[in-house]
């Protein structure tokens, strides 16, 4: 029993990361934006938000670095193609090369240092009072640190802001029918660019997270493809941000289980424990695919740019 | 009555070809002047550093031919995926499909190399097309099948496939004579692709490949069909054309040719597998063919300047102690520029009054 509490629990840091990442996109693509450069912004993310919490050992201005930083990388991202109208595919890609150069480059001097001190602190586990003392829920879920807990809270502010309020439906049908949210005065452009900059700043944090909290330490493209996890568990989510926790705490769960089976003496060879995320991200998507139906296909106008001339 | 004046952006008519071209050009021009501005916050003098790059690039017989072996998977990763981008298959698989090409041909090489030379090459060249084509068959499938994103599954299959080499070189296939260092042995003389003119001969078969591409693309029933399902789905279904088929065979090619350039990286550069075989090319080559708007001649001139600019780029890391990742900003920055610039290619601004005519006040 305590060895399954210690493994959801350690799920749940695993899948903070890939949560964030994946609130972030789920965000841009409701404004109709699909933004492969996932990766490349949590890895600027990771880097700045290191940078700046190693400088200044601020854990308040180490994430918000990280916010700015990759909400700066899809501000590139947004002017290409909402202003100028590039592919969406492409200059998403582009983004992703762009922003790990960026961070290698960036973080070249301090690859291998270890998060200050005082910030692992901030960061180590915390018991909320009452919640916390809940058998077996309370120990998973509610003594972990206080980045996890900033998870919680911004996928169900971002479910109640989708489904609740009158600018998320505003959001939705920009995603939808951006024509119509036109014509029903919704500023289309201002939607796009506030909600794209918004998923960039949530992929930074799922990056800074890895670099501060997860490992904590900076190393070369610490994100290691879970950019791509998350653009894939979009998918999974359903563009739901409250099914957004569940994906991402079973995808952080999968990515700790080669530990674990190693340790139960089952022989297998880390190569192909490793290729488990990867190999579990294609089943998910094929099987999503294969029953899709109409809730579950994604904002329909997503991928496409939008010019009120060529309606 | 007021006229207000208001810019107005149209989508141009018919853009004219050397227009087009002067647009690019200019995109690549600020995209250095871009670049400078980088390069001068590393405080050296950016003109120095291009003109190094070019030394680096062409100043030796030596250095030519290094260009030119970098050009060669460049040129033929390229093709192979822009096949797929033509048909709006993002597949950027390509770093996987070269993987699982080279893992094939190695087989060959390193388990059956009892054959004639020139045998046992072309086994290993169809080995290499064969595994790259089924590798990319998979996503094709399930995209044909159940419309299945294949931009994330040929994604996740790269990290398959290398660690699926990874395996091979750290276990069953490690030379037990390598002294504890995990690699491959090398392959034996006769499953080295030969030389020509000092270079080996994976540059005919790309300069082969451009004009197959080309004529497959513009003069050929399937080559127009790819392009149709590009444009849109709709009209192809319409025109009656068999998607599902047309998309496996698409995609078979497509990853045919990067599992081409596994073989001959391994075969010719490397003389053995490893974890390195690809070397970002499968990356870098969706750069390069979209910057030549997938048009297989154009591959084959923007591959071989992508090519300089990575020899130029590696040889000032040395003069300079510039580090690896600048390069990647550079190009990244060259592609945001050529992307962004695409817009005044295909739109223009005019200058419009607005006249409140009756029926526009019937109207409002």
């Amino acid at each position: 029993m305590e060895a399954v509490v210690y493994f959801l629990h350690a799920a749940i840091v695993a899948g903070t990361p890939l949560l964030f990442a994946t609130l972030g996109e789920i965000i841009t693509e409701r404004s109709g934006n699909m933004n492969l450069g996932v990766e490349g912004m949590m890895l600027m993310g990771a880097v700045i938000g290191f940078m700046v919490g190693l400088n200044t050992e601020s854990a308040t201005l180490a994430l918000l670095a990280a916010m700015i930083a990759g909400a700066g990388g899809a501000l590139i991202f947004a002017f290409l193609t909402i202003t100028l109208r590039a592919n969406q595919v492409v200059s998403g890609l582009t983004l992703t090369i762009f922003g790990s150069g960026f961070a290698d480059f960036v973080g070249q001097d301090l690859v291998g240092q270890i998060a200050p001190e005082k910030l692992r602190m901030f960061f180590r586990p915390y018991n909320i009072p009452i919640l916390g003392d809940i058998p077996f829920i309370g120990s998973v879920l509610f003594r972990q640190d206080v980045f996890v807990y900033l998870g919680y809270l911004t996928a169900i502010l971002l479910g109640i802001y989708l489904y609740k309020t009158s600018l998320g439906m505003n959001l939705r049908a920009v995603g939808e029918n951006p024509g119509a949210a036109d014509a029903a005065g919704v500023n289309v452009t201002l939607y796009k660019y506030f909600h794209t900059l918004l998923g960039g700043a949530l992929c930074g944090l799922g990056g800074a997270y890895l670099s501060l909290v997860y490992v904590p330490a900076l190393q070369e493209g610490v994100t290691a493809g879970r950019g791509w996890i998350a653009v894939a568990l979009v998918i999974f989510a359903t563009w739901n941000p409250y099914k957004a926790l569940f994906g991402a705490y079973l995808f952080g769960g999968l990515d700790i289980i080669g530990f674990r089976i190693q340790n139960l003496g089952i022989n297998v060879s880390q190569y192909f424990i490793d290729m488990l995320p990867y190999l579990v991200t294609i089943t998910v998507l094929v099987v999503v695919s294969m029953r899709k139906s109409r809730e579950k296909a994604g904002p329909k106008a997503c991928g496409i740019p939008y010019f009120r001339e060529e309606r | 009555m007021a006229m207000p004046i208001t810019v107005r952006v149209i989508k141009k008519s018919e853009p004219g070809r050397i227009k087009a071209a002067s647009i690019r050009i200019g995109a690549i021009v600020l995209a250095l002047a871009a670049s400078s501005l980088f390069i001068l916050l590393l405080s050296l003098n950016p003109i120095d550093v291009y003109l190094k790059m070019i030394q680096g690039a062409f100043g030796t017989a030596y250095r030519v031919k290094e260009t030119i072996v970098k050009t060669i998977p460049l040129v033929i990763t390229s093709l192979g995926i822009g096949i797929a981008f033509k048909m709006q298959f993002w597949n950027i698989g390509g770093e996987g499909q070269i993987a699982m090409g080279a893992f094939a041909a190695s087989y060959f090489a390193l388990y059956m190399n009892g054959m004639p030379k020139p045998l046992l090459l072309l086994v290993m060249i169809l080995a290499g097309m064969l595994a790259g084509g089924l590798w990319a068959l998979i996503p094709a499938f399930f995209k044909a099948q159940w419309g299945t994103n294949e931009t994330i599954v040929t994604l996740m299959m790269n990290y398959i496939a290398l660690k699926w080499v990874m395996f091979l070189q750290y276990g069953p296939w490690r030379d037990p004579n390598s002294l504890g260092f995990p690699k491959i042995a090398n392959f034996p003389e006769n499953a080295v692709l030969p030389r020509l003119f000092g270079v080996h001969i994976g540059w005919v078969f790309a300069l082969i490949l451009v004009i197959i591409v080309y004529i497959f693309i513009n003069h050929t029933k399937k080559g127009y069909e790819i392009a149709v399902i590009g444009e849109s789905m709709n009209t192809a279904r319409y025109a009656g054309i068999n998607i599902k088929k047309t998309i496996l065979i698409a995609i078979m090619l497509s990853g045919g040719l990067c599992g081409l350039v596994g073989m001959i990286q391994a075969s010719a550069v490397n003389y053995t597998l490893s974890v390195e075989i690809t070397g970002g090319v499968g990356f870098t080559a969706i750069i390069t063919a979209w910057l030549a708007a997938l048009s297989a001649p154009l591959i084959l001139i923007v591959s071989f300047l992508f090519a300089a600019l990575l020899e130029g780029g590696s040889y000032i890391q040395t003069v300079f102690g510039i580090p690896q990742a600048a390069a990647e900003i550079l190009q990244g920055l060259i592609l945001f520029f050529v992307l962004g610039s695409e817009f005044f290619v295909r739109y223009k601004f005019v200058l419009v009054r607005k006249h409140h005519t009756v029926a526009e006040k019937g109207v409002s």
